[in-house]
């Protein structure tokens, strides 16, 4: 598992308070971790700050599912 | 009209997070009250406060108890508070399982006077350090003050009526009085009702002391700084927690053999019309609350066996509150027992009027009326009078008044029986 990965669980563990083994790679935040919109607002706000990336909107709304923000991180992340 | 009584208690206090815990140590007079930890508060005013105590405290508060871990990340403690104490109501009225239709008759009404100060404070600071996008997305809605209402309503499906009422010092007494109404006007079979308080952050405790409202002088005996109509009190000592109670139509109560504590038989409203933050130099407006109360339920003045007074600690207030009872209640006065359970766990501000309710109850149930501590050399004005000064006294207690009076010039009191 890649380090992205790896802080990126962290956080949602974090902010959902779900069970780490729950937060697969193919994981909906809303479908499978019981997150709502302004959860995943959340999320976005706090992966911006751990990886030190912009997400602006329109990519925010492409990411539902951890893979999706992993993928997103690895490619932007300076 | 419908008879309302109380069928369960909730409470999470200084003194105790749980209702025999917190009343087994105000019966034991034991103080709340320490040097603040939630932030360094040496450089203030005053460092002193009472605090909910952490977990792993005697006496402590676990807020994963009954607040998901999601919803104790986004809200503040006054709202955590309350969610936890309307729980422990609920569950002591055995009223979890409720079907769906009578869930749409069950609801709400848990106030707050202040919300989410300690959350708009350190958001204010997120804002100002790092740009409006760094702004939670829970901010609005884990400040507002009808949110303990609203997180509530969702926890136990209750559908009938949400409502929180914002009265300063004087809310939990009339959440408490509003939603007995509620039930008697047929708007509600069940009603949790009550108050919370989570203010005790560097801009509460600054802004209440610029008010010159919170005692200063007991930096070295932070136990000694809440003492109601003491010579020595100097102002109020800020609490903070939560007091919510299961209201129930009496007949309902009675069909399902419920535990009924108590009927809330008489309630009073009344406002000062004097000044923002200074009682009215006679009283009038704790008078007429008090009056109504009375008047409402049907009662003597002579039946009032227990008040638990606002009595706050302040210099001016303390008096002006005694002076009311003296001129309502006359030569009854030399019978009854008057005492302010602030002594112990501080002013609750918006959860006082709830948390000194359930006070009442109890006193009530046990036929014991706490003790005003601190009380060593009372006022000039405050002799003749019982305020059960450092131990709980066991009396015959037949019925009970509490007083909540608050910012703005509001007064509320509720008067309250045995069935």
């Amino acid at each position: 598992m890649s380090e992205t990965a790896d802080r990126v669980k962290k956080i949602v563990v974090e902010h959902l308070g779900v069970e780490a083994e729950k937060v697969t790679e193919d994981a909906s935040f809303i479908d499978d971790l019981g997150a709502d919109s302004l959860d995943i607002v959340e999320l976005v706000m706090a992966f911006e700050e751990e990886f030190e990336v912009e997400i602006p909107d329109d990519a925010a709304e492409k990411i539902t599912t951890v893979k999706d923000a992993i993928t997103f991180i690895d490619e932007h992340k300076g | 009209m419908r008879r309302v009584v109380v069928t369960g208690l909730g409470l999470v206090t200084p003194v105790g997070a749980d209702v025999e815990t917190a009343w087994s140590n105000i019966k034991a007079a034991r103080s709340g009250a320490g040097t603040i930890t939630r932030f360094d508060a040496t450089d203030f005013q005053m460092n002193y406060a009472c605090e909910v105590k952490p977990a792993d405290h005697a006496w402590g508060f676990d807020p994963g108890k009954r607040v998901d871990h999601k919803v104790q990340r986004q809200v503040d403690p006054f709202i955590i508070y309350g969610i936890d104490a309307a729980g422990q109501a609920i569950e002591d009225a055995g009223l979890t399982d409720m079907t769906e239709e009578e869930r749409y008759r069950a609801g709400c009404s848990i106030g707050a006077g202040i919300g989410g100060l300690p959350g708009i404070e350190s958001e204010s600071l997120v804002l100002a350090e790092k740009g409006p996008k760094r702004v939670s997305p829970h901010f609005v809605h884990g400040r507002l003050i009808n949110l303990i209402s609203g997180q509530v309503s969702i926890k136990y499906g209750l559908m009938g009526p949400n409502h929180a009422v914002v009265t300063a010092c004087s809310t939990g007494a009339h959440s408490i009085g509003d939603a007995a109404r509620m039930i008697a006007m047929d708007d509600a079979d069940v009603m949790l009702a009550g108050g919370a308080e989570g203010a005790i952050c560097p801009i509460g405790i600054a802004g209440f002391a610029q008010a010159r409202a919170l005692s200063t002088g007991f930096r070295e005996a932070p136990e000694r700084g809440s003492r109601p109509y003491d010579k020595d009190r100097d102002g109020f000592v800020m609490g903070e927690g939560a007091g919510v109670v299961v209201l129930e139509e009496y007949e309902r109560a009675k069909k399902r053999g419920a535990k009924i504590y108590a009927e809330v038989i008489g309630y009073g409203l009344s406002g000062d019309a004097y000044h923002v933050t200074a009682p009215h130099p006679e009283g009038s407006g704790a008078f007429r609350s008090m009056e109504m109360a009375v008047r409402k339920s049907g009662l003597a003045l002579s039946d009032i066996d227990y008040i638990n007074a606002h009595g706050t600690s302040t210099p001016l207030g303390d008096e002006l509150e005694l002076n009311a009872v003296r001129r309502l209640f006359g030569s009854n006065i030399d019978t009854l027992s008057m005492s302010s359970t602030k002594s112990a766990i501080g002013h609750l501000l918006g959860g006082a009027g709830a948390v000194e309710s359930i006070f009442c109850i109890l006193a009530l149930r046990d036929q014991i009326a706490p003790p005003t501590l601190n009380l060593d050399n009372p006022s000039e004005n405050c002799v003749g009078v019982d305020l059960v000064p450092h131990k709980a006294k066991e009396r015959k207690i037949r019925a009970v008044l509490n007083n909540s009076f608050g910012f703005g010039g509001t007064n509320a009191s509720l008067v309250m029986k045995a069935v």
